[in-house]
């Protein structure tokens, strides 16, 4: 064997070690900074956590583009959704006046808002974007409680890192990390265009999270939970998305 | 090891190890993010221009396929399997391959002077009367000459270029301006496409395009001599004699 390749297999091994090193301090950077996602583990592991991981880094607290109110859709689109259950059915026959978000987790007082709780609390509106993974999207004006309001009202424990919220429909949940859970613009929404929040658009209550896809912001919101791990929700996967196949953070 | 031979491999060696692993590791990405691509695409075959659009607007064109939504007015009684989830997480992955595997070769590409010296057409070749010498060759169908096996001439220096420095970024740039993450740092990268929708649009045709130039890049191969040309690429040696038999 001469000097060369002697030397050339050296370098490879050298760089080979260095690589394994680096790629496991950075792992062990990762889970430190809570850069992995509760679906960071399999095949795709690998990609989704280097998106998240990104995304954390870049993202953290920006802001979702805002539109001029002459760019708002003529003709919003209200994605396909199951049929009704009876819970939901009897609310909407009642006008949604008992209508309740339950607050409870990793929060100093659990608690429970009716819609005119909510509105009580500070109410803001957004000209955001809705942008489905399918490719589709459209602009619409929403307004309602900025999520931050309700969790600092219920105060949520510093050790909390995801908040899950749940439609009253069943097996609809997802989670969110803090960043996006107290970003001034995630919204528990409760109107659109000037108007009540119509229920092809997930009224009376729809958590919007405007720097993610579509099928983050829930419809039909009934309860959320603060806590520290996702491991004990569902499959583990941090919501019902990676259950069905689908990536746990969506702002891609 | 004789002197001999390794004159002979020295003379017949035509890539080096980084072009061949980055080449290949693109091509699977590639491949990937093609499928993948294809299968999103198959959710909402409708494509507009500006910032938004839906199955409530018009679009800018539409292809004339069955959707896998059934929310899609897409002609057909027909709704396709939904297979968007794993496309997706496919996509995203294959896509961090092929951008990491890209930065090194460039850098690498830079380092080694690999782009001056092997892919930037030489000065006399830089004008028109060069590069329809060659295409007109081609047209022909008149076989490469040896010295071609060994360096690339004007025309393919310059696809290799544009799909490195030109096809590449904006493919990766269309797909990032599709991030809404991405966008609420970085508002620019969507806004100076025209928009959301505009930005999807051109994510498609820049694929296209990409799809062109890997139909003709294997057709060439093929016309070349492709078993000698594979083995180029995978063990970076070529026969040293003709091509043709």
């Amino acid at each position: 064997m001469s000097n060369i390749s002697r030397r050339k297999m050296m370098t490879t091994g050298l760089a080979a070690t260095a690589g394994v090193a680096g790629l496991a301090t950075a792992a062990r950077l990762a889970r430190r900074y809570g850069l992995i996602p509760p679906d960071g583990s399999g095949i795709y592991g690998p990609g989704e956590t280097l998106t998240y991981a990104a995304q954390r880094l870049l993202t953290h607290h920006s802001l979702a583009r805002e539109f001029p109110r002459s760019m708002i859709s003529k003709t919003p689109f209200g994605n396909e959704i199951a049929p009704p259950g009876d819970a939901f059915k009897r609310h909407q026959a009642a006008g949604f006046s008992d209508w309740r978000l339950t607050v409870d987790g990793m929060v100093a007082h659990p608690a429970s808002f009716s819609l005119s709780d909510l509105k009580a609390l500070p109410v803001h509106n957004q000209i955001t974007e809705v942008a489905c993974e399918e490719g589709w999207s459209y602009i619409a004006e929403w307004i309602g409680t900025p999520l931050v309001h309700v969790l600092d009202a219920v105060g949520v424990l510093p050790q909390a890192r995801y908040i899950v919220y749940y439609s009253i429909e069943p097996d609809w949940w997802e989670s969110i990390d803090m960043a996006d859970a107290l970003h001034p613009q995630t919204f528990l929404t409760l109107g659109m265009n000037d108007g009540e929040l119509p229920v092809r658009f997930g009224g009376p209550l729809r958590l919007r999270v405007p720097r993610q896809l579509g099928y983050k912001s829930v419809k039909f919101i009934t309860r959320i939970t603060a806590t520290d791990s996702m491991k004990r929700f569902g499959k583990g996967l941090g919501s019902a998305s990676p259950e069905a196949g689908y990536a746990w953070y969506a702002g891609i | 090891m004789s002197s001999t031979s390794v004159v002979e491999i020295a003379r017949a060696s035509r890539h080096t190890a980084l072009v061949r692993i980055t080449h290949w590791i693109t091509v699977l990405s590639f491949l990937a993010l093609l499928l993948t691509g294809a299968e999103i695409v198959i959710s909402h075959p409708r494509f507009y221009w500006g910032e938004t659009g839906n199955s409530g607007t018009t679009p800018l064109f539409k292809i004339p396929i069955p959707a896998s939504r059934s929310t899609v007015p897409s002609g057909y009684n027909y709704v396709m399997p939904d297979e968007n989830g794993w496309s997706r997480y496919l996509h995203f992955e294959a896509a961090w391959v092929l951008v990491l595997t890209g930065l090194i070769y460039v850098a690498a590409g830079l380092l080694t002077r690999h782009f001056a010296r092997n892919l930037l057409p030489a000065p006399g070749d830089r004008n028109w009367g060069a590069f329809r010498a060659v295409l007109a060759k081609y047209l022909r169908r008149a076989p490469p000459d040896p010295a071609e096996s060994r360096v690339y001439n004007v025309v393919q220096r310059t696809a290799y270029l544009s799909v490195i420095f030109v096809l590449f970024p904006l493919v990766i740039w269309t797909g990032l301006a599709l991030s809404p993450a991405f966008d609420s740092a970085v508002p620019a990268a969507v806004d100076l496409l025209g928009g959301r929708q505009s930005a999807r649009t051109l994510h498609f045709f820049v694929s296209g395009l990409l799809v062109f130039f890997l139909i003709v890049h294997v057709a060439m191969i093929a016309f070349a001599g492709f078993w000698n040309r594979m083995r180029g690429m995978i063990t970076g040696r070529i026969a040293a004699a003709s091509e043709r038999p």
